[in-house]
């Protein structure tokens, strides 16, 4: 067993966890953090996205323990419990960018690595070579770029980042 | 996946006694490739060893006249770094089009040459461009060190810490992607050098990364796409399968050239 440290969404957490545990098995499976899905499970759906120190990975590619010292974001950490949702999930609600919901979270969480390193005017060409690694298989994408380009927008004018 | 000992050390000279400890132990940085096919059971090191805390190991920087890039500098770090953009843009824009953002944001340059896969897209750019890897034990060209398919120079204790990129004069690299993988089904790194041209081939080969030296040797008297007409590389050696047969790839091959000579004239 291996002993972790890690912020998960601003929280400290403490663990022993088996060397092989990965990412998202840990946030899903010891944290209850089941908002990140594991959908193909071999690094191409991107249904496990999350943010660590603050960039996009696949939480189904990462050891828990290379993440020991580091920063977790997921989809729960975008906004309070309560409180209104977090421009990007809200812009997906707003423009229907889910039908069934599974790659949702890892949408949202590429979307958002997507503002911070892009900025808020997104071309839907520049959003849909940005989702080279995350697959949904209802929409046609359609909507999800439309709620991406409009969730960008309103990220300018909220405090939630 | 199978359970294995993991380690963490602070410095190369640690990470290389661990390998000397610990026989089968793998190398991790990124763990890009190693995760996934320890996952699939392909591979079940007993001992893990963790690069990705060694500090120092991601520089970029210039060196003289080398573009020196870390063991565990990321694709994204190459993709967006000023230093690279203004050193050899052909190798940001090919870092900036491996996988996927966030394959991009944990997957290393060590790691992916290390791995010599046949499909990567950085063993074209460093043999083309004719770099030199720097291991924690010597320095080892370019052309010495890609062996065949997953197959590198590199010894048991030996871990990769840095490459060095000499500048070229002009250098593009264009790649066609698999539709379903997105893995390069044929790459041609061209760099035009102070001294030669190189063209790299990536995807094709049976063996790996391979040089196409017919159209290094037209391109070498006269740098233009046009000077490619009526060569071609042959069928032979390279793959076949169902995502195109030995000739299609010939074909692409030629046309990936002339589409990176006209890239990097046009830069």
């Amino acid at each position: 067993m291996a002993k972790i440290s890690l912020i998960v969404n601003g929280n400290p957490v403490n663990a022993n966890v088996d060397p092989r545990t990965l990412l998202v098995q840990f946030l899903r499976e010891n944290l209850r953090l089941t908002g990140t899905h594991v959908g193909c499970d071999t690094s191409q759906c991107g249904a496990c996205v999350v943010h660590l120190d603050g960039r996009a990975v696949k939480s189904c590619t990462t050891l828990a323990v290379m993440a020991d010292g580091h920063e977790v974001r997921t989809i729960e950490g975008l906004a309070p419990d309560g409180a209104p949702l977090h421009p990007m999930q809200e812009a997906f609600r707003e423009h229907h960018g889910l039908q069934c919901g599974f790659c949702t979270p890892g949408m949202i969480m590429t979307a958002v690595d997507l503002v911070h390193r892009k900025g808020h005017d997104l071309s839907d060409h520049v959003i849909r070579e940005e989702l080279e690694g995350n697959l949904c298989r209802c929409t046609g994408y359609q909507n999800i770029v439309a709620s991406i380009a409009a969730g960008a927008k309103a990220m300018a004018k909220s405090d939630l980042a | 996946m199978y359970e294995f000992k993991y380690h963490r050390p602070a410095t190369v000279r640690q990470a290389a006694n661990l390998l000397v400890k610990n026989e089968d132990a793998k190398v991790i940085a990124g763990g890009h490739t190693l995760v996934p096919v320890m996952k699939q059971r392909l591979a079940s090191p007993p001992h893990l060893i963790d690069l990705s805390h060694i500090e120092g190991l991601d520089v970029i920087e210039m060196k003289g006249r080398s573009l020196v890039i870390g063991a565990t500098a990321k694709h994204a770090d190459v993709a967006t770094s000023p230093i690279v953009g203004e050193a050899i843009p052909a190798l940001a824009e090919l870092a900036g089009g491996i996988g996927d953002p966030a394959v991009r944001h944990k997957g290393t340059i060590g790691g992916s040459l290390a791995n010599n896969d046949p499909t990567a897209d950085y063993p074209a750019a460093v043999l083309a461009l004719g770099a030199t890897i720097v291991t924690n034990k010597r320095r080892l060209k370019a052309e010495e060190f890609f062996q065949g398919l997953f197959t590198t120079a590199l010894e048991n204790d030996e871990i990769i810490t840095k490459v060095m990129f000499p500048l070229p004069k002009k250098a593009a690299y264009v790649k066609f992607r698999n539709q379903a993988s997105r893995y390069a089904l044929v790459g041609v790194f061209v760099a035009k050098r102070p001294s030669d041209v190189r063209v790299a081939v990536t995807g094709a080969g049976s063996e790996g990364v391979f040089r196409a030296t017919a159209f290094e040797e037209a391109l070498k008297k006269r740098f233009s796409h046009k000077v490619l007409d009526g060569i071609s590389v042959s069928p032979e050696g390279l793959n076949s399968d169902l995502h195109g047969s030995a000739e299609y790839r010939a074909h692409l091959i030629g046309v990936l050239a002339r589409r990176a000579v006209e890239a990097a004239t046009a830069k």
